[in-house]
């Protein structure tokens, strides 16, 4: 019976072979069982998330007062946590839909967990622009008076069209997969589970037709997807780039905050992958072979960034315009010297040395590299708002910025609160692209580069003209 | 290429032109075919298209007009005789301004501009500024919101709630505004303040009839900053800041009819400005303010350009509101 429902819900008419079958019950095995261990972790979580909800609470009784924030530094550690979420968020379309344009095959173990990623972090990044609000009261002004001129507006409607494309984008290539949980756990869950497989897979069976379907619906996403994805990075830079303060005014924003999206997605991507790997035993598909490819991807998003630093502050820097001066001595030499330099040697210099050395070039030395990667790129983030907003407008002594006791216990629960959906999710959803890395095991399997995987490319055109 | 094709689509039911309809019976029972599923993953393409037009299609549904003029209580532009709106100005002659060191007091304009708007601590929408002179020496520079032509706050806005008059100057619905800050960096000059608390403010602040161009009293969570008295210029009052002015050293005036006055003399805006070249704030910025200066250091009030320091601006209300919390600038 079980033979036969796979056969009609998975895709391959072919007798399962033991390596499938041992895919699919690893894919299952996170939504089969729970242990303590997982409801321990969700409890902690929870607990911090419960703690956050106070500190707003506290916030929204009082007032922004309860921040650190004041007149002359008005934004501070939220917009970063907020620009730094909305950053990994790349993670889910660089390793799926780059990925998939340039037919890497390795990728496909990374697939799903990048879209979760992509998912959670825009959720858990647009909740700290409202966090950040004076009134949140009156969010719904926006929609009802917003202007097309401001750069918040770009924000909000980049930042909403994402997030439907990545989760349209993580729920597509999920429905075979979803077919393949709704026929193997039929009768087997809980009512509602069966009830959300059987919704979600809306109808799949695996036939010719559908996979055509399936194809075209990827291949448009997968193009679609990427537009919209460096654009909400680069209106994400404009709220700080259409301002007249010296620190921010630089047209390479847009390309300098979506390279640091990028590489902060691969870090995150990273993490997430190492967690879940140990935690639910994907050795088998999260390979060495995988982290160490990300790492060279987060190599090359370094020197990326090592590049854009370089301009970026050689152009101000030769020139010493009014608060240049005042702004390189902070970052260099004074306030914020230790951090900004363990950003740039720790961590833009540092991933590039561990990918590059063999010796440190193995799992655990690229998760510590990923680890670096996303410590710094959450202090950039941190110094470019904080350090922007610091150079003095007029002749003023330069104001002081400390996040409170509210701040830190928001940034916390907004981490907490990533952590939990992405645990969630896991328990939800297939967390490895079963068919993906199917199709790709099959594809190493029956040798060469003739076998084209679905969803990608030329075969379109073929399969529609058929 | 199509025929290595080891892909599932292909191998489970080759050559089949519409394949579909052949395994149609296996799912018989769950209802759905292929038709549904294609309509649903178009719709879920589609889903991402409305969203930019989520706010229009409010608009159009005449939930909101955003044509109308934001704010409630604001009074129609003020004209000249012949009809013309007036594009209030205000010239600060820096030969005057002596940072009120010869009275020994806090800077008078900042003082009257607090209690007439019960600016709550530490706002001062009328600041003064202690600057360097390039020789050695400073110069006290009074500085109230610019009133720029091409306001980088205004621009950045999300909600409109900080916009632009026919007078040329700039005001804040603080009914609209949702606090997000952009304006506040925004704004070059620093001249805009935020209500981080329940501000301390006089208990008969809280009887006023609020309107953007009298912002009384202070709303929790939103941005205040200098709105340039208009309220009182069509009535023929100076603003606070001139009236508390002992130097007479800031003028007040229309650009229109070219005229200005601190109160003691009334003097053509444009002769004052061109014969003593005056000066604007971060011109090269190109935010067109309407405020002007006139170089100086007080001399004329007889300050020595070396004898620094100002009184500290003090606010006469502390906590009197019930709740009201102050804070640092």
């Amino acid at each position: 019976m079980a033979v036969d429902r796979t056969s009609r819900g998975g895709r391959d008419v072919a007798p399962l072979n033991d390596w499938q079958a041992r895919l699919e019950e690893t894919a299952l095995t996170p939504v089969r069982q729970t242990g303590r261990r997982f409801w321990a972790v969700v409890a902690i979580l929870l607990a911090i998330i419960g703690w956050g909800v106070y500190a707003y609470s506290v916030q929204l009784r009082d007032g922004l007062v309860v921040t650190g924030m004041r007149d002359r530094i008005s934004w501070g550690l939220y917009i970063a946590t907020f620009v730094f979420f909305i950053g990994i968020s790349h993670a889910g379309t660089l390793i799926s839909a780059i990925l998939r344009v340039s037919h890497a095959r390795w990728r496909r173990s990374a697939l799903r967990m990048a879209e979760f990623v992509t998912v959670v972090a825009l959720i858990c990044g647009a909740s700290f622009v409202i966090i950040d609000l004076g009134r949140p009261d009156r969010l719904l002004n926006v929609f009802i008076y917003g202007r097309w001129q401001s750069p918040i507006i770009w924000d909000v409607l980049a930042i909403t069209t994402y997030l439907t494309a990545s989760i349209t984008y993580l729920f597509v290539p999920m429905i075979p997969d979803l077919g393949l949980f709704r026929d193997r756990l039929a009768g087997r869950s809980s009512r509602w589970r069966g009830w959300l497989y059987r919704t979600l897979a809306i109808g799949w069976n695996g036939n010719p037709a559908q996979w055509r379907s399936l194809a075209s619906a990827i291949g448009v996403l997968m193009i679609l997807i990427i537009p919209i994805a460096v654009s909400v990075h680069t209106v994400v830079s404009f709220i700080f780039a259409m301002t007249l303060r010296v620190p921010w005014d630089s047209a390479l924003f847009g390309a300098f905050f979506v390279a640091g999206a990028i590489f902060s997605g691969i870090a995150i991507l990273i993490i997430v992958m190492a967690i879940l790997r140990r935690a639910y035993h994907l050795e088998e598909y999260a390979t060495e072979k995988h982290f160490v490819y990300l790492g060279y991807l987060m190599a090359a998003f370094a020197a990326i960034m090592i590049y854009a630093n370089i301009s970026e502050l050689l152009v101000h820097g030769y020139k010493l315009q009014e608060g240049v001066e005042f702004h390189f001595r902070q970052l260099f030499l004074a306030e914020f010297a230790p951090l900004f330099w363990f950003y740039l040697l720790g961590g833009l210099c540092a991933p590039i040395v561990i990918a590059l050395v063999p010796a440190t070039r193995n799992v655990r030395g690229i998760v510590a590299a990923a680890i670096l990667v996303t410590l710094a790129m959450w202090i950039e983030r941190y110094f470019i708002v904080v350090t922007g907003l610091r150079v003095p407008l007029m002749p003023y002594e330069p104001a002081s910025y400390a996040p409170t006791w509210v701040e830190w216990s928001l940034l916390a629960a907004g981490l907490a609160a990533f952590a939990l959906l992405i645990a969630l999710f896991t328990k939800l959803f297939p967390m490895i692209a079963v068919w993906e890395v199917a199709e790709s095991r099959e594809a190493a399997v029956t040798d060469d580069g003739a076998t084209r995987p679905i969803g990608e490319g030329p075969r379109l055109a073929e399969e529609a003209s058929r | 290429m199509t025929h290595a094709d080891t892909d599932g689509p292909a191998e489970a039911n080759p050559g089949s032109d519409d394949p579909g309809s052949a395994l149609q019976p296996a799912t018989a029972g769950s209802g759905f075919g292929r038709r549904r599923f294609l309509r649903v993953l178009g719709l879920g393409a589609l889903s991402i298209v409305p969203l930019p037009v989520v706010s229009e299609l409010i608009r159009e549904g005449g939930v909101a007009d955003v044509q109308a003029e934001p704010a409630h209580g604001q009074g129609a532009p003020a004209r000249t005789r012949d009809g013309r709106v007036r594009q209030w100005t205000m010239i600060v002659d820096l030969r005057a301004c002596d940072g009120c060191q010869s009275i020994g007091q806090p800077p008078r304009c900042t003082a009257a501009c607090i209690e007439g708007h019960f600016a709550p601590e530490p706002m001062e929408w009328m600041q003064v500024f202690e600057a360097d002179l390039p020789g050695g020496g400073t110069q006290f520079i009074p500085t109230p919101c610019q009133q720029c032509q091409n306001p980088p706050c205004v621009n950045v806005c999300p909600v409109g709630a900080t916009f632009s008059t026919p007078e040329g100057t700039v005001l804040i619905d603080q009914e609209r505004c949702i606090g997000c800050r952009i304006c506040m960096a925004a704004c070059p000059y620093d001249r805009r303040f935020f209500n981080w608390g329940n501000a301390p403010v006089p208990p008969e602040a809280l009887l006023a009839d609020y309107s953007p161009e009298h912002q009384v009293p202070a709303k929790k969570g939103t941005v205040m900053k200098c709105d340039f008295c208009p309220d009182m210029a069509r009535t023929g009052t100076l603003p606070y800041c001139i009236q508390g002015c002992p130097q007479r050293a800031i003028y007040y005036g229309d650009l229109e009819e070219d005229i200005a006055t601190n109160g003691r003399e009334v003097v053509s805006a444009s002769r004052l400005l061109s014969e003593n070249g005056a000066y604007r704030l971060k011109e090269d910025l190109g935010t067109e303010p309407r405020v002007h200066y006139i170089p100086g250091h007080g001399e004329a009030a007889g300050r020595d350009a070396f004898s620094p320091g100002r009184e500290p601006t003090v606010w006469p209300w502390i906590e009197r509101a019930e709740g009201a919390v102050t804070w640092r600038r």
